[in-house]
């Protein structure tokens, strides 16, 4: 990847932040370039939802210094689609934008998530993943430079979180926002992340660039080496490919201790 | 196979290579279940109005039978004969309406300082701690012990009527409107923050709808307040309304012209009560509850 000439659309430098005697984040340096999409990852309870709170701006409970620089137009994704039970679907993706086409842009993109023809639909009439695709509608149509999401597929079956996984690649390609997306599913950032940073003790403890091949065995070479890695700084003996799923489970008992 | 492999292609020749297993047949052993349906249904149209039909019979049938003394309570045919003659004399018309307006001034006030005091305390904290602590004091005293005051203050005429029956609506939407504000889901606090939403967008789009169950959950209790307030104003002195009436009928020991009185008073809290549920089936209708 070449280096980028470009300032970066995210700053962050020596982020602190404690909550009650209880230190989270001491000290986080972050640069994320222009449409770059880094996925952040750590244990349970390292600080991850903390740190993109602090970007979104949300974090009134929290204390802390640091300097955070970003761009003007920033979207949130949460875990649950948050959209409001009494608006319908393309109320909810427009909601807080002003102008007289934000409807037809809301109906664009609720296209551009494979939702049109349910803008009249109330929230609760909505699968799972298909309120999940209203949220991202809702992020995309404000035409964000940064991308704020805190796992947000964590809560979706095996299937439609692949679909996710495709089509928020898809998008950010076209919209070229820059990404942060927080998860806690190794394989989910190799797949769709430019770049992964760690977090762990309150500090950024690896920043990792995925720069996958785009076919063929070295791309399956590299994928298994990230994951090695990873694993290896995520403190999980690396397990061989079929027992993966054990491995996910250690990673959460270990976070939990 | 993991969920998230989709992209890795992770060997699995030894699996994939291996004929599946002949699949058992499928033996019906038993037939399908349908779990038992928790919810009640949904409701017939006018079936609320059920009940008060076998009450009426039960009426009637005990005035038919002679069970009743009419002089107890008259017979429900005569309750209609009377009405009838009231509305000719022009009696109850009159005095329906000058019941009605002031149940109904008093609704309004009641409604709109409740629900205005509501928002006040429960968005900004220096309201919270000024309106709430006076109002959480107030709850303590019955409203029918204010009378001897708002007499005092007001006098006993339109004034204090509708001031007494303000108070009485006031509290019931106050505390739910209140409640419903602090309910509001902080997730939905955080969304408008992150999407910008201005201090009027939020108030508009987030805590009016969000708090309307709770509001409309206070008017009805205020409607039912407003009709109970009006009862006992009229009969401490008036010299019109349906409460006067009732009590000038009691002077000349006419029980049917008392019983119509009642009626009325019943038609009137079910007519409201059912005009306001009405408009809570019409504004919440976003809503997936039991009840639907
Ligand atoms: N509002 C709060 N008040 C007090 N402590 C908090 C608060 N929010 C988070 N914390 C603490 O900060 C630490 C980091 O929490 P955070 O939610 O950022 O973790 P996380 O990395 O997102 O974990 P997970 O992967 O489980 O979501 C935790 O130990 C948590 O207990
Ligand atoms: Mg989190």
């Amino acid at each position: 990847m070449s280096a980028r000439s470009a300032p970066p659309a995210v700053q962050v430098r020596g982020l602190v932040r404690t909550f009650t005697l209880k230190g989270v984040l001491n000290g986080i340096d972050l640069d994320i370039a222009p449409g770059e999409f880094v996925a952040l990852l750590g244990r349970s309870g390292s600080g991850k939802s903390t740190l993109l709170r602090a970007l979104a701006g949300i974090d009134h409970e929290a204390d802390g210094v640091g300097e955070i620089v970003l761009p003007e137009r920033q979207s949130v994704i949460f875990q649950d689609a948050r959209l409001l039970p009494w608006m319908r679907v393309l109320d909810n993706v427009v909601l807080g934008l002003a102008g007289n086409d934000v409807r037809e842009r809301g109906r664009t993109a609720l296209a551009e998530v494979g939702l049109s023809g349910r803008e009249r639909a109330w929230p609760h009439e909505l699968s799972g993943g298909e309120q999940q695709r209203v949220a991202l509608a809702r992020a995309l149509v404000r035409e964000p430079k940064l991308l704020l999401a805190d796992e947000p597929f964590g809560a979706l079956d095996a299937l439609t979180r692949i679909q996710m996984h495709t089509l928020l690649r898809r998008l950010s390609d076209l919209h070229d926002p820059a990404v942060l997306l927080v998860t806690h599913d190794i394989d989910e950032a190799i797949v769709l992340a430019d770049r992964i940073v760690l977090l762990d003790q309150g500090r950024l403890a690896a920043d990792l660039r995925v720069e996958l091949p785009s076919a063929g065995p070295a791309r399956q070479d590299r994928i298994a080496g990230l994951r090695r890695d990873l694993h290896r700084l995520l403190g999980v003996e690396d397990a061989p490919a079929e027992h993966r799923d054990h491995a996910a489970v250690v990673t959460t008992l270990r976070g939990q201790s | 196979m993991n969920a998230h492999s989709h992209d890795l292609q992770v060997p699995v020749e030894v699996h994939a290579r291996t004929p599946p297993p002949p699949l058992a047949p499928i033996t019906q052993t038993g037939r399908l279940i349908l779990r038992q349906r928790l919810s009640p249904g949904t409701p017939a149209r006018y079936g609320i109005l059920l009940g008060p039909a076998l009450l009426l019979l039960y009426w009637s049938v005990l005035s038919i039978t002679g069970f009743l003394d009419p002089r107890i309570l008259p017979a429900p045919w005569t309750a209609v004969g009377t009405s009838i003659e009231l509305i000719r004399e022009g009696r109850l018309q009159t005095n329906l309406a000058v019941s009605t307006w002031r149940a109904m001034s008093g609704l309004g006030i009641g409604v709109l300082v409740g629900a205005g005091l509501a928002l006040l305390s429960g968005l900004s904290l220096l309201g919270g701690y000024v309106i709430d602590g006076l109002v959480q004091i107030k709850r303590g005293i019955p409203i029918l012990a204010l009378i001897p005051f708002m007499i005092l203050w007001l006098g006993i005429g339109e004034a204090m009527k509708i001031t007494l029956i303000a108070t009485a609506v006031f509290f019931p939407v106050y505390i739910n409107t209140h409640n419903a504000l602090r309910a509001i889901d902080i997730r939905h606090v955080e969304l408008a923050e992150t999407l910008g939403l201005s201090r009027w967008q939020f108030l508009r789009r987030v805590v009016v709808p969000g708090s309307l169950p709770g509001f409309l959950t206070g008017l009805r209790f205020g409607v039912t307040s407003s009709w109970l307030a009006l009862v006992v104003v009229e009969q401490l002195n008036a010299t019109s309304g349906i409460g006067y009436m009732v009590t000038l009928a009691r002077n000349y020991a006419q029980t049917d012209i008392m019983l119509v009185g009642l009626v009325v008073y019943a038609l009137l809290g079910f007519g409201s009560d059912a005009l306001v549920r009405h408009l809570e089936t019409r504004l919440l209708g976003w809503r997936r509850t039991l009840g639907k």
